[in-house]
Formats: structure tokens, sequence, C-alpha cells
């Protein structure tokens, strides 16, 4: 991907966080996508995520498959490895990484066409396995590269810049991971920052699959008076189901209050969820389906964190597998030796 | 005729041998069953009690692409000199399976036998009086051992086994012994096994005048040996290896590559979990697990993917992270992971592939055997991509090269594709006994440690390269400095993305010299020379049995031709040197485009017009009639 060096020198005194790092070791490039772009509002909402978390950079692992979405890695953490992958395929290989070393974090970087599309039987199968990593989609339902077709998230009826109908009713993730058994999922807005940020932080702390859903304008190709997903239609309809607080250092017990729940995080400290309305309950998928089915069908978009299970087995959990990453384990603790070959013979004779 | 022909050998070649007569230890025997009776297993009894009585055999499944009820014949071929290659001839039939009876008895040699099911005799006009007919009412005999119907179509499969045992002098006893390993600790069953197998056994010696003219005789010739099929020692090879993850998704003839690689981790990885809960942690600890007992760990795990395109991608993505990971698939398969391992090859990662190939186009028939897929693999992707390949030609390599596999695709940080087929991987062959050396280290390739990155001033991914053009790698998580972006889109040397021509050559230039320089790290091709014969045969895995005895046929019948296996791509300098020191070559495989002679053409500078072409395709493992015929054809005799 093209990039532009930033500057590492600050032009002035920044903020460090537990590790000593300031927000800029976390950041990466300049960024080459369009001025205005919502995946890079993105990509800044993702590095004050990563640098509040305190992980540190080069023990995430970033990947993505191909789109304007999927050159987003390029922008942030250039101390972490970097795998920019083919079309839709992100997940196998983020699953294949973590199935080598349990011991990273994933980060994910997706968009509509990306995930929902071409890669919909893999996001489908990670979110079964319940991978522990961070998807994100960057949902702007359009295709960017390409130059504006519609993508599976575009809204039956919306017009495309060139001014054709969509014909064919959109995909909406969160609804499918719900139906898949997901353990995290989360909806923010590119657009609203303080939202998105402690949404990003809570899904980087899920041990399990984390899919968050950003509606990520395209300025290109679907910001227009007609589009569902333009920064003007996302504002009018947002809708805040949930606003979360990560709290960072000791945690203090917080009393719920009326309407709030909280849920406790393994990764660190807890999330605190004050509901909107004030009956929603993020651990109850049933009522999580009935709240976005009746929500998708009046146009909105509910925003926040959806719907959380930390109950569930992550892939390596479930298997049973090594607590030493494996790409950590020696070769003599892996071969049987010549003894062992001899003895398993006896079967073929 | 060509011209060729006439000029490299005047003397006229001597006419076909009569049928060979079968003898001791020389014979062919087949069993007609229908599939999903039980019979595989019955069938293997019989082989395994000629294997161990020190006679070399072989047993083919021919097979539908079915569960239950079509007909399916298993082909066992009984060689004291070892030739275990199909012969296409059959001197005793085991016609169990009433729908194919006329057909099968009309497959017999003539002075065979055939062996039926007296209990219901079936609706035939008796009219071959070339061939002895002899009755066993095998059903009828095995109604006194059990009541249940199913229980006894299986005990029916036994009882025949104990036929056949009888017409062939195979020792009872051995047989005995191999009943009472496979039912140990199901005492009824054995029993009931032993019985049936006795029923059959006396009722043949005491009508038949046993054994036949052809039978078995104890000899020493498996001494060292195992009867193994290739799915199996390829999934001892991952073990060995050191693989600890395996992505793949079902498919025939690869699926009990992974079901024995499951059966092995469970045995020789699972250890004591003691290690403490993991910082990041991965959910409810072993909450999930019902397979793995309790208190104990797996060093391995492997993922059934949704496809292959997400196996392959899992694949890639676990060797990228430093794991030894592979698949194993089939033509339709690879097929599918071919953009996959474009990404591989130029972003320089790691993977094994084992393509158990079966008969193609699309489905084609998914238990016939066939080497289609060469071009397929060599090839895998847009672009100019080129792969590593490995070809087996029995279990014995499947397992070395499932070793040799893992080390070339680390060391060259690329893709290494073992090209097994159905008749190596689901076959029973005798082959010399696996060995391992415990002094063996896994070449893992240049790969930096933390230590490494803290000496370097600035570390690029793909320079500098080494004389075998192939840079270090590092592994996500060690080291900050290490850090790098891996991608399939244009990049330099650097590992920048580029759209520079110059840039872009030199990273693709390199890719090139790195394939050609991993040829010394590959299996060398096998040459046998037969005394200045001026015509060599070339040929690859499965076909190897029968090209060996086809080449030494040919020179009992005055027509002497040297022998040359290729066991990698690229080709050794070895492969051009031995096209270039005969006058014509001959290039037997099974496919129906001549592949392995398409590949020579253009990676080995192989002059066309002195290259000919022997192909059997039909599915079947290839004969030694075929290729003894197919080579006499192109020589114009």
């Amino acid at each position: 991907m093209p990039s532009i060096t930033k500057p590492l020198i600050p032009a002035v005194r920044r903020e460090r966080n537990a590790l000593g790092l300031t927000i800029r070791d976390y950041e990466g490039p300049m960024s080459t996508l369009c001025a205005g772009c919502g995946h890079d509002s993105t990509t800044a909402a993702l590095v004050q995520a990563l640098w509040q978390s305190n992980l540190e950079p080069h023990r995430v692992v970033k990947l993505s498959g191909i789109g304007c979405s999927s050159k987003t890695p390029t922008y942030f953490l250039r101390s972490a490895h970097g795998f920019n992958s083919v079309h839709g395929r992100m997940a196998p290989i983020a699953t294949g990484a973590n199935a080598a070393n349990r011991d990273l974090l994933y980060l994910g970087i997706s968009g509509d066409g990306d995930a929902l599309s071409i890669g919909l039987g893999h996001l489908c199968h990670a979110v079964r396995r319940n991978v522990r990593m961070v998807y994100l989609i960057e949902n702007n339902g359009v295709y960017g590269l390409t130059k504006g077709q519609f993508s599976p998230t575009a809204d039956l009826g919306s017009l495309s810049h060139r001014g054709e109908h969509n014909l064919v009713p959109p995909i909406d993730p969160m609804l499918l991971g719900l139906s898949l058994g997901a353990t995290f999922l989360a909806r923010g807005f590119s657009g609203d920052k303080a939202h998105l940020v402690p949404i990003l932080e809570a899904a980087l702390a899920h041990r399990g699959f984390a899919l968050v859903d950003v509606i990520s304008p395209c300025v290109q190709f679907n910001n227009h008076a007609a589009s569902t997903k333009s920064y003007a239609a996302t504002r009018a309809h947002e809708l805040h189901v949930t606003d979360l607080a990560v709290p960072h250092a000791p945690v203090t017990a917080t009393i719920p209050t009326e309407g709030a729940v909280d849920v406790p995080m393994p990764g660190g400290g807890s999330v605190r969820l004050r509901a909107l309305p004030a009956d929603y309950d993020p651990t109850d998928r049933r009522s999580v389906s009935a709240f976005l089915h009746e929500h998708a069908g009046r146009g909105e978009v509910p925003t926040g964190l959806l719907f959380l299970d930390e109950s569930v087995p992550d892939m390596h959990e479930r298997s049973g597998s090594s607590r030493v990453p494996l790409n950590q384990l020696a070769f003599d603790e892996l071969c049987p030796g010549a003894d062992a070959l001899d003895a398993l013979q006896a079967a073929y004779r | 005729m060509s011209a060729w022909a006439a000029s490299i050998d005047e003397r006229p070649a001597a006419p076909a041998p009569p049928e060979r007569a079968p003898g001791v230890n020389d014979f062919s025997c087949t069993i007609a069953t229908a599939n999903g009776t039980g019979s595989a297993s019955a069938n293997a009894l019989l082989v395994r009690a000629v294997f161990r009585m020190g006679v070399p055999v072989s047993g083919k499944n021919l097979l539908p692409s079915n569960i239950q009820g079509m007909p399916t014949w298993y082909e066992i071929r009984v060689n004291g000199d070892g030739h275990t290659a199909r012969t296409g001839r059959c001197h005793l039939m085991a016609a169990m399976n009433a729908q194919t009876f006329p057909q099968d008895v009309a497959a017999v040699a003539p002075g065979g036998y055939v062996l039926y099911d007296a209990t219901a005799v079936p609706s035939y006009r008796w009219e071959r009086d070339d061939v002895g007919f002899l009755g066993v009412p095998l059903s009828l005999l095995v109604g006194e051992v059990s009541e249940d119907p199913r229980q006894r179509v299986l005990l029916r499969n036994v009882a025949y086994v104990g036929a056949l045992s009888a017409l062939l002098a195979v020792d009872p006893t051995v047989v005995a012994a191999a009943l009472s390993e496979r039912f140990a600790g199901r005492p009824e069953l054995e029993q009931a096994n032993q019985r049936a197998f006795e029923l059959g056994f006396d009722h043949a010696e005491s009508r038949v005048d046993c054994p036949l003219p052809f039978h078995v005789a104890p000899a020493h010739g498996t001494a060292g040996a195992v009867l193994m099929d290739g799915n199996t020692s390829t999934a001892i090879g991952c073990l060995y290896a050191g693989a600890t993850v395996a992505a793949w998704y079902p498919i025939t003839p690869s699926t009990s590559v992974m079901d024995r690689f499951g059966e092995l981790c469970a045995r020789y990885r699972r250890v004591p979990d003691v290690q403490p809960a993991d910082a990041l942690g991965g959910g409810p600890a072993g909450a999930g697990d019902l397979d793995t007992p309790a208190g104990q760990r797996d060093n391995y795990l492997i993922v059934q993917a949704e496809d292959e395109l997400a196996a392959i991608g899992m694949v890639v993505g676990a060797n990228w992270n430093g794991a030894r990971a592979f698949t194993a698939t089939s033509g339709p398969g690879l097929s599918l992971m071919g953009e996959l391992l474009g990404l591989a090859y130029y972003a320089e990662i790691p993977a094994v592939v084992f393509d158990v190939q079966r008969s193609g186009p699309s489905t084609g028939m998914p238990t016939r055997t066939q080497q289609a897929d060469l071009l397929e693999a060599a090839y895998a992707s847009h672009g100019d991509t080129k792969h590593l390949l490995l070809f087996p030609a029995d279990p014995k390599e499947c397992f070395d090269f499932a070793v040799v596999a893992f080390d070339a695709a680390e060391r060259f940080q690329t893709p290494v594709l073992v090209l097994s087929d159905f008749d190596i991987g689901m076959n029973d062959w005798v082959v010399p006994r696996l060995q391992w050396d415990d002094r063996f280290q896994p070449d893992r390739g240049r790969v930096l440690s933390r230590g490494d990155l803290a000496s370097m001033e600035r570390y690029f991914r793909y320079a500098p390269w080494d004389d075998e053009h192939v840079a270090a790698r590092t592994l996500p998580g060690v080291d900050p400095k290490g850090a790098y972006f891996t991608r399939g889109s244009g990049h330099d040397s650097l590992g920048d993305y580029t759209e520079a021509p110059q840039r872009y050559q030199e990273v693709v230039d390199r890719l090139a010299a790195k394939h050609a320089a991993a040829t010394g790290h590959l299996p060398e091709p096998l040459v046998e020379h037969h005394g200045g014969a001026r015509v060599g045969v070339i040929t690859l895995g499965s076909a190897d049995a029968a090209v060996r005895e086809a080449v030494e046929e040919l020179a009992g019948r005055g027509v002497p031709v040297d022998y040359l296996r290729v066991r990698s791509f690229p080709f050794h300098a070895a492969v051009a040197d031995f096209l270039r020191a005969h006058d014509r070559c001959i290039v037997v495989e099974q496919n129906r485009d001549g592949q392995l002679r398409s590949l020579l053409v253009a990676e080995a500078a192989a002059a066309p017009d002195r290259l000919g072409s022997v192909r059997c395709y039909g599915g079947l493992p290839v004969t030694v009639p075929d290729v003894v015929d197919g080579i006499l054809l192109e020589l114009g005799r």
C-alpha cells in the first residue's frame, strides 16, 4: 500500500500510558485514503484504544484482506507485524496465526465486501470457532477501490452514486453474528470517536471472537443525499443503545445504578454499560435479536456493545491445546523418536 | 512408425510371450463384492496373512464413489519377486456379488477358478468350460454362527477369506492370530469370526483338492517390511516432522491423512497440563474440551475448515507465525487453494500441501486414481507462480517426503506440494520399514531471533538474501524491530509497496532463482541403466511399480530401455542429462494430456520430437501390460 512516513518527533509533549508509550508509538505512516474517509477516523479511534489498553505494539498482529478498509493496517502500529492477505480470506489467515501462537492479540480489519460478500463463509466459521481476535468491519455499504458498486450492506432501495437502486436486501453483521453464536457484538460510528474508542477497548479485552461493525462512510462513492451510509444519514439514525466506559487503573467497584448492567472483563477491569433503553440486556441473545430486528425495520442504527457472552471457551480452550504457544514447542517435544516409530509399526506387520 | 523408431534398434522385438501361467507365489486374485458390506477389512485380513507368511503382496481397491451397494473389487497380487503392480490378469475370482457375476466370470484367465457363494446359485449360463467353478455355501455356513442379518453379512466375508485361505494355502494359524488382534477385548466377536473363518476353510478344504496349483508358500520376502497405506505414512511423516497445526476440508481420497494424523497426535502429542494460566487467556480454561482427557493438553491443533480456501489460509497463517502447518486435499480442493498458494509464493510463506490425486476434471471419479494435477500444482495460482513439488512413489516415500517437504518449505519460505494419489494413499503396499534417525534436526530456515535482531541496525523482510536467494524472516511478537508488513501486492526488495517496474522485477526474478536453487534440497531422480540402451523411459509416482516391471519384461523381450523416475520439481540436472543421453525417451504417466511430458518440455529443455508418451488415465492403477504395450507401440514394434 502506498504510504507517506509521518514525523516521529512530536511537536508537543505527549501523555504516556502505563508502558511509557505515547500515542505516536501506536501510529503508522500517513494514510493514502481519500480525505474525509471514515476509515481514517476509525484508525484514529483504534490507535487511541490500543494506547489506552496498554498493549505492547509488537504483541499485536494486524491482519486484513483486500479493499480500502484492508489498507488501513498500514496506518497504525508500525512496530507490529502486519499481514495484508487476499480478498475475503483474512479470517482463515488469522485463525491459522492464532492456532500457531495463542499469546498474541489478533486484530483483523475488514470491510463490508471483504467480510460479508467474498469472505462471508469464513467470517461465519470464525465466529463459530470463537477464535480469540477482534474482527472489525469498516462498513460503508459500497465497493470503494472498484469505484462504487453496492456491497452486501447497502440498504434495499438505496441509490448508488450513479443513481441505480440497490435491489437486494442487506446483511446485518450483528444479526448474523447473533444467529451464529457470537460472543461479542458491537457497533460504532467512525464519526463518533468518543463512543467508538471504548467499544474498541472492550473488543480488545474480549477473550473470544469480537465482531465490531463500524459504520464508516465513503466520501467518494457513498456520501450522497440518497445514501443510507453517509455521515448525515448515520448521524440522523444512530441510536446509542449502550455507552461504555472501560476503567483502566485499579478497578473500582461500581454500584449498579438503575438500568445499568456491569459485565466483568477477564482481560482487565470491567465494562460498565449504561443501557438505553433502561431494560436493554446485552447478555440475553433473544431479546437482543428482537431489539435489533425491530430497530433495523425502522431504519435505525443501534450502536454500542450489543451482545456479550464471556462464558464461551475460545478455539484453543475448546480444543484443549497447549498453553505454550504451538510455535514455541521444541522439536524433541514433538517428535516421538525412532523407538516409538518401531513400536508403532508393529501394527503394520 | 516415426523415422527415429526404425533407426534406434534394428532388431525386431520378440513376440509377446504366451500368457504367463500362475504359480506358487505368483498369481492374482480378485474379490468382487458390493461396497458397504464390510468386505474391505476381510480383504485386508487376507492380504496381511500373505504378508506375514513372508510373501510380497499388494491389494488394490477398485471401488465406487458410493457408501453402500455398488460393485467393488479388490485385486490381490501375490508375487515372490516383489512385483506388486496390477497385471490385468485374474487367476482366482471370488465372485461374491451377484450383480456383477457374469462380468466377473468373464474376467478370469483361462485355467483359472471362480469361487462363488453356493447358498443361492447366481442365474448364469455356466458357459465357460475353461475355468473351474468352486461353490461354497458361505451364507448358509455362517447362518449357524449368528442370527443377526448384519452380522451374517460380515461373517460371510470372513468365511470367504477362510475358503480362499484353503484354496491358496494361506496358513490358517496366521489368519487366526490376525483375527485375535483385530477383535482383542471383544471375545464374542472374535469367537464368531474365528468360527466363520474355520467354516469357510474347512468346507473348501474338504470338498476341493486344496491347494490350487497356484498358491502361497511361506518365504522370507517381507522381512524388514511393513504393509501400510500412503495416507497413514504421510500422517506419520507429519507427526515426525513436527507439524503442530493442520487445517483441512474432508475430500476423498485424502481424508484418512487427517484421520490418522489426529489419532497419532492423540497418542503421541498429549502432555500433562502443568503450565499456569497465560496472561491473555482464551476464555474459561478447558471448559469446552470434550476430547482431551482432564489434566492433559494437546501439543497440536487440527482445524476442520469450512472449505479448502480456509484450510490453506489457516496453513499459511500458521506457517507465517512459525508453526509447521499442513493440509491434505485432492484435485478439487487444490483448485480452490490456488489464490492463497500464489500469496504464499509471492509473500514467501512456507506451506505444505498433500494432494492425494484422484481422477478429474471437475468432480471426476473421486475413488479412482490419476496423476493429473501436475500442471495445476506446478503453477497453482495466477501470475508467474511456480511451486516445489514432490512425487512419492509409495508409502515409504510419503513418509520420507513429508519430512523433506516441511524442511524445504521453511528453508525456501514457499509452498511445497506433495503429489500422492489414490493408489498410494488408499491401498496397502509392502514397503521397507519406516526409518528415523534420532539425530535429525529440522531445517527451520532463516528465522531471526531477538538476539539476531539486536545486532542489526535495521531489518528488511526481503533483503539481504543469501546465495540460495532466501532472505531471513521474523515472527510476530518476538521483537518490535522485526516488524514488517506482509503483502501479496507488489513489493520491492525491502518489502515496501511498489509499482516501479525495476523494483518489482527484482523481487520476482529472485523468486525464480530461489525456486531453481531449491532443486538441490529435493529428492534426486532415480536412474537405472541397462547397458547402453538408446531408449529411456521416464515416469513418476505410483506408476513406478508397473513401469519397473515393464522395463524388466521389455529387456527379456530384447528391448532394453533405461529408466528414470522423477521425484521432485524443479527437475534436477540429471533429468536433462538423461533426456540428452537417449535418442528417444518415453514418458509414462497416468493422465490424458501427458502433463509430465509437458513439464519436461517446458522446464527441462526436452526436445518434443524425441519425447514419446504413454498415458493411462482410465482411473485404475496402470497395469504392466498397459506400459509394455504402450512403449512397444511408441517404438513402432
